[in-house]
């Protein structure tokens, strides 16, 4: 975050937005801890064991629960179920708090006969329940074959009963069915349809209809999505003219593919797909980086073995690289291939340009890899840039605030942190990061440069005694040609 | 167990009971000792329903979760599975059927139970892979709306939205429209709708067609509802990608409740007593249930987590003066009278004890820095500060590779505050997640964009900032102690759905038709005729009731800031609320997200 915590405590203070945080934190927490205290001293005088809550097992699941009910009667199949009656008394007793008989609601008695939302309706047949099988021939249904109209077999197929499609011969037909089946909205019931019609009509032809009937064809576009049907939806998408979707589509399939080359080939053929401009980019950039990656694991595997390589003797490879995204498979580079020639393709300038990775990108990365090998030359020379006239200079893209931050997180130690920490333009953050990671000589220099008196004598508690640090700010302190500001 | 139901102005436990009911009488159909075979999804919303014991006194011996492979063995006559109608579960049972033993004697008989609706296109399946004839019974569970609390109701289904907003697929639609005839079966018509959104229209049609379809369906029940409010998710994208800050909309923030219970890491909560098993910490989470059975979860669960720490150290304050009262019980008749109070107190002080360890789980991280410069961003966003750039936290974050769902819902947010990214913004924030994250993500990337959440900015109008003044989305005095408006349940930022709900019972949608315009969808009225005998005749100062049904999902903090409507003293309204799915918009987002492969670390 670039602006400076000084700025954005002023920022809170002035600005009408509000912190979240407690108002009186130490008020608020002691609080906190004090409730806890007290609730805790209680429980000496209290005996837990009546408690008269519902029975709860540790895990929280009250007993004879559902789930904790799986886990019992699952674990001990064997055993009869009696033995664990004491347990499970707790849960039985309050059920018996409801009498069997205490509502007469149930959802079937409320619609027998009317709305026929009823599950039992469908064993009023007095025979077992036959799903619609469509593909059997009318004949078959005697029981139900008096010529339903499309509205009545949709309005039966709602109700789970058994219709026959196969009467439906027309395309006419078949479409009157298709848009009462859509205007009864039961995605149940258009999904049977749909693969009634799928199943006897060309292929063009329902197409073409459903063209005309974007719910019908979401409703397929999903049916063949689930059920895998690749290549009808990829011909439905394409008839649609839907190219994106189909683009996308068929990339998704790169998921299925587990075998690295297939997959690098699977993607290449992606290529050439219909994406957008901006996606194209991508999934090229997607193929581009397996490629490299295949050729890098199979390099590095081989220089493991060898053990020749000091870098991978000392730090062996936690997994393959292999379809890891680009930003690890640089931070991979720049800690394993660093000192390569830009001409390689594991080195990590040769990644930076190939992929066209921001500067800002770059440098976190880098100096994340270098600065966990802790090799601080190379984190120095991240940083140092050269004018024409030859000086050298520091500059960060990232903000040195945040470099500091990266390398303590590495344990860098003090006197390379000390380096950085001295870089930070804002005053009030140098002085921040300075005291938090006890970088004494940039306090102790930041005080007088701010000519800072009381400042500098307070931080003297907070430097060992006797220690050059010490000596150093009783030096400035005597310094007479300083001005001081109080 | 399910008191809790009866507690609100509508008694909920009626649709208890007619779903216990309906259980029963499926049990009994098949006749002799059975198993359960369960889709483990459903077994939370079940567990709201009936517990174990029900079921065993209808001859259930035994359970198990389903999964591919033989089935354990189990002498009991009827193997009932208990499923979604999904297509790969229908896999897992072919599987199962086929591995079961021809030989074995007795035979055991097989059925299915489809919940919430068979599916013909699963029994197509199941018929493909020659198993269909194995099963007796194949019946439908019409466990559409579930009851969770006094008043609160949902589908728990969890692909409600992406169905809805993504593949246009209205199946989720048709069960809302069920799930609303059975409540009027039950607590009588609603004679006024009213909604916004396609999809709120589509469940008005429904109701309405089915209601003419079966004209026997006119019930002669008072009617306990007065309006009903249907208001599509993606009328209002912005509330669920917030960060929630009531005290159970952290806790779902954080540890993410399913079906009413919660699991928190165990080291908060100590073993009961000290000195026994104190070496042996307890390693499993700690579950907890979660509803307003539990008084002083119901009091503090809709409160901004600021002003929780206040109420919990006062209740801790009287907990403890009242047992201090033992010392000063000296006659038989006070002692006896303390006793009696044992028990209620001891229950008030283990719920004290856990909602103390909660609070203090939750303050560990809302006073991290992290939770702080995320809150920021979002406040600056909603308050429209810079949506028009990329933004350098949400950058930071991508830079280490921070849980990319994270990172979503701040893009997302800030591409809703801003009425569509500019193309350069989208371009970059694109390049950066799918170079850090992995190009594959592109796909997820595309799904956000076809739900509306992620979208370059089209018509070159930035509408937000003419939404949030019309319709006040951002309150700068909000009181978190004392709250005087619902902007306190995101501390600043009033949900732009329940401003919908807020304005309709006062002054009415015609005083924001302009905005009404500018989000998606319809909006509309329409009325269902009473016989006149039904019709109210309102007593001076009775509150009314709407329900509110959420299609694509709800959070929590919504329902605290619709509750706190309820119990305004000159609110007049009294809200119970109806949802696809309680959502947060982590668990949101990832519902959107394409399922990938783990990655093999």
């Amino acid at each position: 975050m670039s602006r400076a915590r000084a700025d954005e405590e002023e920022y809170w203070h002035s600005s009408k937005f509000r912190a979240f945080t407690f108002d009186d934190e130490d008020d608020e927490l002691s609080q906190l801890k004090e409730s806890k205290r007290a609730v805790n001293s209680l429980r000496d005088i209290v005996d837990d064991d009546d408690d008269d809550l519902e029975r709860v097992s540790w895990s929280g699941e009250p007993v004879g629960s559902i789930s904790w009910s799986i886990k019992e009667t699952a674990s001990s199949s064997t055993s009869s179920l009696e033995g664990r009656d004491s347990g499970l008394q707790k849960g039985s007793s309050s059920y018996a708090a409801f009498p069997k008989q205490v509502s007469s609601y149930s959802l079937s008695s409320l619609f027998k006969g009317e709305l026929c939302l009823s599950l039992s309706a469908l064993s009023d047949t007095g025979v077992k329940n036959y799903a619609p099988e469509l593909r059997r021939p009318k004949a078959e249904y005697k029981d139900y074959s008096s010529d339903w109209s499309p509205k009545d077999t949709v309005r039966r197929m709602q109700r789970g009963k058994v219709c026959s499609l196969e009467r439906f011969r027309s395309l006419q037909d078949k479409l009157v069915l298709l848009d009462e089946a859509v205007a009864g909205h039961d995605g149940n019931v258009i999904t049977a349809v749909l693969i009634f019609l799928k199943r006897t009509l060309r292929r063009e032809i329902l197409f073409r209809e459903l063209e005309v009937r974007q719910v019908a064809l979401c409703h397929l576009i999903h049916f063949l999505k689930e059920a895998g049907e690749q290549k009808l939806l990829l011909d439905l998408l394409r008839f649609l003219d839907r190219t994106e979707e189909v683009a996308l589509s068929q990339y998704r399939e790169h998921l299925n593919i587990q075998d690295v080359e297939k997959r690098r080939e699977f993607l290449k053929g992606c290529i050439g797909l219909p994406f957008s401009a901006e996606d194209t980019s991508h999934i090229q950039d997607h193929y581009t980086l397996l490629e490299r990656q295949i050729i890098i694991e199979a390099n590095d595997r081989h220089l493991e073995t060898a053990g020749q390589s000091e870098v991978f003797r000392k730090y062996p490879r936690k997994a393959s690289i292999l379809n890891m995204p680009l930003v690890t498979t640089l931070f991979y580079s720049c800690f394993y291939h660093y000192t390569e020639a830009e001409g390689t393709f594991s080195s990590p300038t040769n990644l930076k340009k190939t992929f066209k990775i921001p500067d800002k990108q770059y440098v976190l990365t880098a100096l994340a890899a270098r600065a966990k090998l802790r090799a601080w030359d190379d984190v120095d020379a991240l940083f140092t840039t050269k004018n024409w006239l030859g000086y050298t200079k520091k500059k960060a893209p990232i903000g040195f605030h945040r470099v500091v931050e990266i390398l303590q997180r590495n344990n860098a130690p003090v006197q390379v942190l000390q380096e950085y920490v001295r870089l930070v333009e804002d005053v009030e953050t140098r002085l921040n990061l300075a005291t938090k990671y006890k970088c004494h000589d940039v306090v102790i220099e930041t005080y007088k440069d701010l000519k800072d008196r009381i400042q500098l004598t307070a931080y003297k508690c907070k430097v060992e005694r006797g220690s050059a640090e010490e000596e150093k700010i009783n030096s400035i302190l005597n310094n007479m040609q300083i001005r001081w500001k109080n | 167990m399910a008191a809790h139901l009866s507690s609100g102005r509508v008694n909920l436990t009626a649709l208890r009971e007619a779903g216990r009911r309906e259980l029963r009488e499926f049990l009994d159909k098949c006749a002799g000792s059975k198993a359960i075979v369960w889709d483990e999804y459903l077994t939370g919303p079940f567990g709201l329903i009936a517990q174990y014991s029900l079921l065993k006194e209808h001859e259930v011996e035994k359970m198990f979760t389903l999964k591919p492979g033989r089935l354990p063995q189990a002498d009991v006559k009827n193997i009932i599975f208990f499923v979604r109608p999904k297509l790969e579960l229908m896999d897992i049972i072919t599987d199962n059927v086929l591995r079961e033993d021809r030989g074995r004697s007795p035979q055991r008989d097989f059925h299915i139970l489809f919940v919430p609706r068979r599916s013909l296109l699963c029994e197509q399946w199941l018929k493909e892979q020659g198993v269909l004839g194995s099963f007796i019974h194949r019946e439908q569970y019409s466990l559409d709306l579930i009851p969770f609390d006094g008043d609160l109701l949902s589908m728990e289904s969890e692909s409600a939205f992406k169905e809805c907003y993504l593949e246009s697929d209205q199946t989720s639609l048709y069960h809302a429209a069920k799930g609303l005839m059975t409540l009027q079966a039950l607590y009588g018509t609603i004679p006024q709708i009213f909604g916004k959104g396609e999809c709120a229209r589509h469940v008005a049609n429904m109701m309405i067609r089915m209601k003419r379809e079966f004209p026997g369906s006119q019930n002669s029940i008072f009617p306990v509802f007065d309006t009903l409010l249907l208001l599509d998710r993606n009328v209002d994208l912005l509330t669920p990608l917030a960060t929630q800050l009531t005290y159970e909309g952290l806790i779902d923030e954080i540890y993410g409740i399913q079906n009413t219970y919660v699991k928190l890491p165990p080291e908060k909560f100590a073993p009961k007593k000290q000195g026994e098993g104190g070496k042996d910490l307890p390693t499993e989470p700690k579950k907890l249930q979660l509803n307003s059975a539990e008084e002083l979860y119901a009091e503090i669960r809709d409160k901004n987590f600021n002003a929780v720490g206040s109420v919990l150290s006062k209740k801790a304050k009287i907990i403890s003066a009242a047992f201090e009262e033992r010392h000063h019980a000296k006659t038989v008749g006070e002692i006896k009278q303390f006793v009696s109070q044992l028990p209620h107190m001891q229950a008030a002080r283990s719920s004290l004890a856990n909602h103390t360890s909660i609070a203090e789980l939750i303050k560990d991280i809302t006073t991290s820095e992290d939770f702080f410069d995320n809150l920021t961003v979002e406040q600056e966003f909603m308050s429209g500060i810079d949506t028009d750039k990329v933004n350098n936290y949400i950058e930071d974050c991508i830079a280490q590779k921070h849980p990319l769902i994270k990172i979503l819902r701040l893009v997302c947010l800030q591409s809703v505050c801003n009425s569509g990214l500019k193309q350069k913004v989208l371009d970059h924030y694109k390049r950066e997640i799918l170079q850090t994250y992995g190009y594959e993500h592109i796909l997820t990337l595309n799904n956000l964009e076809k739900a509306g959440l992620l979208k370059p900015q089209t018509s070159g109008r930035n509408n937000y900032p003419t939404i949030r003044k019309t319709l006040r989305l951002w309150m700068d005095d909000v009181n978190e102690q004392n709250p005087n408006d619902i902007s306190y349940v995101y501390s600043g930022y009033a949900p732009l759905s329940v401003r919908l709900a807020q304005l309709l019972a006062r002054p009415g949608w015609r005083s924001i038709e302009e905005v009404l315009k500018m989000l998606p969808g319809p909006h509309f009225e329409e009325r269902q005729q009473l016989p006149t005998g039904l019709q109210k005749k309102r007593q001076h100062g009775e509150n009314r009731v709407t329900l509110v049904f959420f299609l694509g999902g709800v959070t929590y903090a919504e329902i605290a800031a619709l509750r706190f409507l309820s119990q305004m003293e000159d609110g007049g309204t009294e809200y119970v609320i109806a949802t696809t799915k309680l959502i947060n918009g982590t668990s949101w987002i990832k519902s959107l997200m394409e399922k990938l492969e783990p990655a093999p670390f």
